[in-house]
This record gives structure tokens, sequence and C-alpha cells, in this order.
């Protein structure tokens, strides 16, 4: 659990050092890959579904993100992106790729579905919180514009 | 009336170039629609239609003379986070009106012409250690700790080298990918390694297009199909030539 948790930080942030995200924010997208894996991970652990648990801890990132971007005037882009690469399917696209070429097909091809599902819900978990996000700030927004017309 | 129009075409190179260096830098394809148009509405333009695809920008602003549009071609795409949020900030301070046009014409000139990368060996070994930590992560032992780190920074650097070399990103990811098999598949002969899949999976991981695809479901939901499906065949693209780089050697060595 404590090398999941920190191995998950320095993967963040290092992903984060390749896609040359501003310095000072390294740590923060550590902490967000961090805190988005290790929800993954205790989910998976806990026999809830792959796909399920990706949607959860890609929404939870996302929502990190956006506090973060308010709080340090910077692209959520920046949060996120670095915190959802340990969930991407990287492992199990390359499951179905080696499978493909050992002529398994049946197995390649369910292989290849699922991780295109799980990058799905990656995307699915991303979009629903800036969604939420949008629909708070819109409400906010409403009741400024009602107050202004009293 | 001849003012006007000069201004008007300043108005549009900056918010084009803000555009531009958004995309090439690796933003969505809506943020770099939505910086534009807010530009635009901050210098008083509130009729501004913005057309982005990861390959070009089309603009244009309505006034009160004709509908001024134009376009720009993108050729080449990196990803450098540092300037998507420079930009975002500059975006930021011309939306409060602390900005001309012209001041922030010559900011993000400078934020262009800048590099603020880091230097290829901290890159190197930035993926090198991801590359470690993503073994760990997926349930590898730690005696493959340094194969994997070895492979990972070999890989990601070859990748860079290969790419200055060829010109063409599926080749030069195939040759990275078929070097980390290689170096997988030697460490286990060896008996420094163990378990040869773990390895490969982990120094695969920072050539993965990760930001590709989440990206380009992203664009898709949002609505912007065009890029959305094209950043989707990129990312097809980078993925298959990853799995055919694994593949030739699987088939030289594990047939």
């Amino acid at each position: 659990m404590i090398e999941q948790l920190i191995t998950s930080f320095i993967a963040s942030a290092a992903f984060g050092m390749i896609f040359n995200a501003p310095r000072k924010s390294l740590i923060k997208c550590g902490f967000v890959g961090m805190l988005g894996w290790i929800i993954y991970y205790i989910m998976v652990e806990n026999r809830l579904d792959t796909i399920f648990s990706t949607v959860v801890a890609s929404f939870v990132i996302a929502v990190t993100g956006q506090i973060f971007s308010k709080i340090y005037k910077t692209p959520v882009i920046i949060f996120s992106v670095a915190g959802v690469i340990p969930l991407v399917p990287g492992g199990m696209a390359y499951d179905a790729m080696r499978n493909f070429v050992q002529n398994d097909y049946n197995i390649a091809i369910s292989l290849a579905a699922k991780a295109f599902m799980v990058s799905g819900s990656i995307a699915i978990g991303l979009v629903f919180s800036e969604v939420i996000n949008q629909a708070i700030r819109q409400t906010q927004l409403n009741r400024l514009n009602k107050g202004q017309g009293r | 009336m001849d003012k006007q129009l000069t201004f008007t075409y300043e108005i549009m190179d900056v918010c084009l170039l803000a555009g531009k260096i958004m995309l090439q830098s690796g933003a969505e394809t809506y943020r770099v629609e939505d910086t534009m148009t807010r530009m635009a509405a901050a210098f008083g333009f509130s009729h501004s239609h913005s057309y982005v695809t990861p390959t070009g920008i089309i603009f244009s602003v309505e006034g009160k003379e004709p509908t001024k549009t134009k376009l720009i071609r993108i050729a080449e795409r990196t990803t450098d986070l540092e300037k998507v949020a420079l930009v975002n900030g500059i975006s930021r301070k011309i939306s409060s009106g602390e900005f001309t046009a012209d001041e922030a014409y010559q900011e993000l000139k400078i934020v262009e012409r800048a590099s603020h990368t880091y230097p290829l060996w901290v890159q190197g070994v930035a993926a090198a250690v991801s590359s470690g930590c993503f073994l760990i992560m997926f349930m590898g032992k730690w005696p493959d700790f340094l194969p994997a780190v070895i492979a990972g920074g070999v890989g990601f650097i070859s990748l860079i080298y290969f790419h200055r070399l060829v010109p063409i990103k599926f080749f030069s990811e195939f040759l990275a990918s078929f070097l980390i098999g290689l170096l997988a598949f030697l460490f286990v002969k060896t008996g420094a390694g163990m378990e040869v899949d773990k390895i490969i999976i982990g120094s695969v991981m920072p050539l993965v297009p990760g930001l590709l695809i989440t990206n380009a479901v992203r664009d898709l939901m949002a609505g912007h199909l065009v890029s959305g499906l094209s950043k989707g065949a990129e990312a097809f693209l980078t993925a298959f030539a990853i799995g055919s780089g694994i593949a030739l050697v699987f088939s030289i060595f594990a047939a």
C-alpha cells in the first residue's frame, strides 16, 4: 500500500516533467495522480468493477484538478493529464496486442474492447465533473443576475 | 475607417497567435476556441467565430465592416503544458483589462519563442523513474525495478533521437518500442529480470498516447467531432506503432 502511494506519486510527477508542466505544479500533479490511483487501487482490491472504479477515480482527479485550478489560477488540463496517466489502460492494451501476435484473437479482442471501455470511462469521469462544475457556475451566475435585477 | 480596419486585424493576430501557441502545446480544441472568443470579446468584438481542428485554425471577426477571416495551419504538435498555462494567464490579464492588444502581442511572442522544456536528460530520467514506478504499480516485483528503469529511459531517449533522425512519428515510436522489447528480453535471458511482460508494460508507459486518447474522447463529447476523430486516429496510430514494435520482438524470441 505504501509502495503504491509513493510510486504513483513519483510516476505522476515524472509525467508532469515529461509533459513540461510548470515547475511549481509538479508536486500538485503528483498528489492528484496519487489520490486517483489510490482510490482506483482500493476499489479494485475490494473486487469492484474496473470500469466503475476508473470512472470514480478519474472523477475525483478532475474535481481535485478543478479545485487546484481555481486556487492556483492554472488550466485544469495540467493537473488532470498527469493525474489520469496511471489509470490509462496501458497494460491491458499491451496484453491485447500480445494475444493478437500469438493468434489468440478471442482473448485479444475482448481485452482490446475492455481497454477501449476503460479509456472511455476515464473521459466520462472527466466530462462528468466538468458538467457539474459548469452547472454550479451557471446557478451562481443566475443568482447573481437575479440579485442585480431586484 | 482605415484605423478601425487595422485595429481589427491586430486583434485577430493576437487571438490567432494565442490559439496557435495553445494548439501546438497540446491544449484541447474547445479550450483554444474558448480562449480566442474570450480574448476577442475583451477587445470589444462580441461576435467572433472560430473553427479549430488539430491541424489548423479558422477565425473570423464580425465588426462594422465586412467580416474578416483568417486561416493558419498547424504542422507540429508537441506537449508543453507550461506554454498552455502561460497563454492562459495572458488571456486572463486581457479579460481583466490589464493588457492592451499591443502588449499582449509582445508577451505572446515572448512565450512563443521561449523554450521552457526541461533538458533532454532530465526528461529521460523522469521517463526512466516513472517506468520503474509503473512496474510496481502494475504488481511487478522489486527485482524488476532496475531493468524497467533502464528500458524505459533508453526507450524514451531513443524515441526523441529517432524522431530527430527520421521525422516520421510512427517510425520512431515503432523503433523505440522495439528497443524496449529487445532490452526486456535481454534482461530476462541474462537473469537480471524476472517477468518480461511487467518490464515491457512499465517501460512502454512513457510512450503510450494517454493524453491523446483522453483529449480525443473529451473533444468528441464536447461535440468537436472532426478534431475528436483526428486525435483518435493519431492515438490509434501511436498505439499501433508501439504494439507492432513489441510484437516484432515477440515473434522473433517467443515464437
